[in-house]
């Protein structure tokens, strides 16, 4: 039986139990169900995950487990002098048993009997059925691939009988044991409470999976290239030489893109934080509940927008027109009409960036400064104080520490991003500080470096994961220094 | 302070009663909270230098007329005031009259104590600030002082008045709410249910600071506790389903009332 089928029978166990188990319990409370010391319902629950949760675990463990056993079971019928040959071509081997096997099976008994044991008649006819194989199978493969269809065929059928018997006795141990006093209740609370706490350790588990491979990577990267030429390197020179060439080192510099992430996320900050913080501002006390109502979702659309739009925005809109203001300007004021602003430059990126975050800068102090009590502002306006001397002087003072929070927590946002400033930033490290050239950004080089055909082991790759790390430890502080402060000022109410 | 004193001081508070000198008119007042009628043709007079206690059972509307007073009801959306109230005898329902004025005329104590989240000094400060009552520093301190003094609060914060006001404990932040409120020097002081999120000792010490404020002030206050009606005030109005049941005074109010409704609700019969 196909594992889908068997899914979809152990469903129906799970419904019929269910059923059965709620009819039960009404049936000993004599249909009153305040006897009960749970609702009906909670006892239907309890005998249908006792069916279906032992069996689903046997099945998954069997479908890890039973390929493991297989495979070492026809890798030891191999002949041999197979046997004597390298762990990869052993693998070649196994790989084209198992195309065969797969094949064997699509290929019906008359085929395989009109093929007899000729490999090559038996690597035509699968082909003819679209299984094309690497090449001539040998006698003791075929061999090999009928034992592993047998062995799959056994496994399966055993693997479906003790998955259903299983169920089976799960659904009639807890059938019995409903009664009047059972707790029903308290164990399907118990296993919900499992499942939550496995669906949330899903999520810490696979991140600390990424930190653990991005450190792998990036300690085989630090085994190549010291660290201290990484961290406080000024040039940043990966050069893709030819392989085994001398000079194929290349200099990792992060400085200049560490600083072209900084000045492009300050550039953003500087146009995101007033203009997000003032709209947050209208937003909260200026206006009127009907146009808080519309211009609230509308910003937070712009939050919704995927960046590679923005991408495109500073690409082929905000790019050229600064370019060619920057030209006309010159012209004006020289008579020379070269443009001083570059297409792709600092400034570009910064500003279209700026614009992505106003919608976080102003959806998260709008938040902080709506959570003030509105005791603060009774009383300044109590004492006579005007709307924007309460809000100057009371409202933005207490808002402060959180709206500090929230804008860390942007700029750990500005620090990430990748596809604006891959579009418009331009690819050149360098060291410069005027905002009319084209820098680069940690992002922009892990996108380049790991683009392209390229192999896993070499500097140039793995050197985007230790930007990664650096980037990753960056934004991790930030956040964490954003929470620590909107926690603290969240005690000052509560 | 001896005790003869203290009596002369009520004896010329109780003549000036006698006198009956209004502060504040409020005639025909009627609120509404959208289409919401919450106030009914309101006609209640305050007397200078005397305490007014609004009495009632809660929704009555007696904290509605008495933001009706300084305009509070400005801040809540889609609320409406008619009718008339003068101070002294300007309407301040008037165009011409600026509500940042009047509000530091008529000054206000709220339910919780809510100092803004500054030191002790700067919540006191900021009213004087705002409004320009302080040439220098040295003004300034001596204003901070004098209205702890009258809160009597003086002698408790005077070594921590760069601390934060919101450490105090929950009637020392209230007290420090009326010397902030004191600070402006206005005529009127409102308070609203000023002693409902305090313990019985810190209601206590709010009470004798209501009694000694009256000399230089004209209070009302809005209370839930008939008890604290009778021991603060002079004066007492009686509010239900946002009518003005009886205004009279405050002995008679708790002895003989008028109205039957008064008579019931002091007894404890409804509310």
């Amino acid at each position: 039986m196909s594992t889908p089928l068997i899914l979809l029978i152990l469903a129906i166990v799970a419904i019929v139990c269910y059923v059965v188990g709620t009819r039960h319990a009404l049936a000993i409370a004599g249909g009153v169900s305040s006897k009960l010391h749970s609702r009906p319902g909670y006892y239907g629950t309890f005998v249908a995950i006792c069916a279906v949760l032992p069996a689903a675990i046997v099945l998954a463990v069997w479908l890890v487990a039973s390929p493991f056993y297989i495979n070492s079971a026809v890798l030891g019928g191999f002949p041999e002098d197979v046997k004597a040959k390298s762990q990869a071509e052993q693998g070649l081997a196994f790989g084209m048993v198992s195309s065969l096997a797969r094949g064997m099976d699509v290929l019906t008994l008359e085929e395989i009997d009109s093929v007899g044991a000729d490999p090559v008649a038996l690597r035509n006819a699968l082909g003819a059925k679209g299984l094309p194989l690497a090449g001539d199978p040998e006698p003791y493969m075929v061999e090999s691939a009928g034992d592993l269809n047998a062995m799959n065929k056994i496994s399966n059928r055993v693997m479906t009988a003790v998955v259903l018997i299983v169920a089976l006795i799960g659904a009639g141990l807890s059938y019995t044991r409903i009664s009047h006093r059972f707790r029903a209740r308290n164990r399907v609370e118990r296993v919900i409470l499992g499942a939550l706490v496995v669906a949330s350790s899903i999520a810490i588990i696979t991140t600390i999976g990424i930190v653990m491979s991005m450190l792998t990577e990036a300690g085989h990267f630090f085994g190549r290239v010291p660290a201290w030429e990484f961290f406080f390197g000024t040039v940043w020179d990966p050069r893709f030489a030819a392989a085994g060439a001398a000079a194929s080192e290349g200099q990792f510099g992060l400085i200049p893109l560490l600083l072209g992430t900084l000045y492009i996320g300050f550039v953003a900050m500087l146009v995101a934080v007033p203009v997000g913080l003032f709209s947050a501002i209208y937003m909260a006390e200026y206006a009127s509940p009907k146009v808080r109502s519309v211009t609230k979702p509308l910003l937070e659309v712009l939050a919704g927008i995927p960046t590679i739009v923005y991408g495109f925005f500073a690409l082929t809109t905000v790019g050229p027109f600064l370019r060619d203001i920057s030209s006309k300007i010159n012209g004006i004021a020289t008579g020379d009409f070269a443009n001083f602003i570059q297409a792709q430059s600092v400034l570009t990126a910064g500003f279209v960036m700026g614009i992505m975050l106003i919608p976080y800068v102003s959806s998260l102090s709008d938040d902080i400064i709506t959570a003030v009590p509105r005791a603060l502002r009774d009383g300044s306006l109590g004492l006579g104080a005007t709307k924007s001397e309460t809000i100057k002087k009371v409202v933005m003072p207490a808002a402060l520490p959180g709206v500090v929070g929230a804008l860390l927590m942007t700029a750990s946002r500005a620090i990430g991003e990748t596809m604006i400033v891959v579009l418009a930033a331009g690819v050149a490290a360098r060291m410069q500080l005027n905002p009319f050239e084209p820098m680069t950004t940690v992002t922009v080089k892990i996108v380049s470096q790991l683009t392209g055909d390229l192999e896993f082991t070499s500097p140039q790759t793995l050197v985007a994961f230790a930007l990664g790390i650096t980037l990753f430890v960056i934004t991790l502080c930030l956040n964490i220094y954003a929470l620590f402060i909107v926690r603290k000022y969240r005690e000052q109410y509560e | 302070m001896n005790m003869l004193s203290e009596a002369a001081v009520e004896k010329a508070l109780d003549k000036k009663m006698n006198e009956v000198a209004y502060k504040m008119i409020g005639k025909d007042v009627s609120v509404y909270y959208g289409e919401k009628r919450a106030l009914f043709d309101v006609n209640l007079n305050v007397r200078e230098n005397t305490v007014t206690a609004l009495i009632g059972p809660s929704g009555c509307g007696k904290s509605t007329f008495l933001r009706t007073l300084n305009r509070m009801n400005d801040t809540i959306e889609g609320c409406r005031v008619t009718g008339k109230i003068t101070l002294d005898t300007d309407d301040i329902y008037d165009k011409e009259i600026d509500v940042v004025e009047l509000r530091a005329r008529v000054g206000m104590v709220f339910q919780k104590p809510n100092p803004f989240p500054k030191s002790i000094y700067e919540n006191i400060a900021y009213g004087p600030r705002i409004h320009g009552l302080a040439r220098n520093k040295a003004d300034m301190d001596a204003i901070v002082e004098a209205s702890l003094q009258r809160a009597g609060l003086w002698a408790e914060v005077k070594d921590r008045l760069h601390e934060g006001g919101t450490g105090l404990s929950g009637g020392q932040q209230q007290r420090l709410c009326i010397a902030r409120a004191v600070a402006v020097s206005p005529e009127v002081i409102l308070m609203d249910e000023p002693c409902s999120a305090l313990d019985p000792i810190a209601t206590a010490k709010v009470e004798e600071l209501i009694h000694e404020l009256r000399a230089n002030y004209t209070i009302v206050i809005v209370t839930h506790s008939m008890q604290q009606a009778a021991r603060v005030s002079q004066r007492t109005a009686m509010f239900h389903l946002g009518q003005l049941v009886e205004e009279n005074d405050t002995d008679k109010m708790f002895t003989n009332p008028d109205d039957q409704r008064t008579q019931d609700y002091i007894m404890g019969r409804f509310g």
